[in-house]
């Protein structure tokens, strides 16, 4: 039994770290669709992008709020993780002041939903433009 | 304009203080953005963007991305109908 576990983990290859495994995941995060257009993945790319920045500013649109690292609530932490996928997106609402109102009526809080899940999306993006990168994926 | 003290020197404080005065008359309160989805449309803006990148992630091959986004896109809007209809017959 323990003998089988052990061939087990000697049969599966450690994915090689090159620079391309490190680069696309960390341009993904900050522009959604990025790390796929590196790769020349440029159709999946920039449906990548319409679709996960349109979803976040849409939200924002809807008068979403955005989360803050702030430490408190553990939904406001799982929130603000959420968030912050969208990366360059998330940057740059917080550095502009934006999604920081009341939320004044019933569906500004499919705003707020529609900003965490387009973070959440762009970390599966993030995940595939690394699968990419390491050849597990074409 | 310079403000110029009685010792002929101009303040800080007070060029502050007007320069602050002249970005606010020159600040132009622009109107945000806002968008507003009824329930249906926030469902299928929803589905829609998730299941293109759920169909792009999830699979290999273009043939099978597309199908596996359309299929993820008929769940999420065929759970929203399958939902709404139920919350309708539990409520009557």
């Amino acid at each position: 039994m323990a003998n089988s576990t052990t061939e087990k983990s000697k049969a599966v290859p450690a994915a090689p770290v090159t620079m391309m495994s490190v680069l696309a995941p960390a341009i993904g995060w900050l522009i959604p669709g990025a790390g796929h257009m590196i790769q020349k993945r440029w159709i999946r790319g920039a449906l990548l992008f319409i679709s996960i920045v349109s979803l976040f500013l849409i939200g924002l649109a809807m008068q979403g709020r955005i989360y803050k690292a702030n430490g408190g609530d553990i939904l406001d932490i799982l929130g603000f993780v959420g968030d912050v996928g969208a990366g360059a997106l998330y940057i740059l609402t917080m550095a502009m002041d934006w999604g920081q109102g009341a939320i004044a009526f019933a569906t500004a809080d499919y705003g707020t939903k529609f900003m965490i899940v387009a973070g959440l999306l762009n970390f599966i993006a993030v995940a595939d433009a690394y699968h990419i990168a390491i050849g597990k994926k074409q | 304009m310079l403000i110029t003290l009685r010792s002929g020197r101009s303040s800080e404080a007070d060029l502050r203080r007007r320069t602050s005065d002249l970005s606010e008359t020159l600040y132009v309160e622009t109107e945000a953005v806002t968008i507003t989805l009824n329930h249906f449309s926030a469902a299928f803006v929803f589905a829609l963007f998730a299941s293109i990148v759920f169909g792009i992630t999830h699979k290999d091959t273009a043939r099978d991305m597309v199908r596996y986004g359309l299929y993820c896109f008929a769940l999420f809007l065929g759970g929203v109908l399958v939902a709404g209809w139920a919350m309708w017959v539990l409520k009557r």
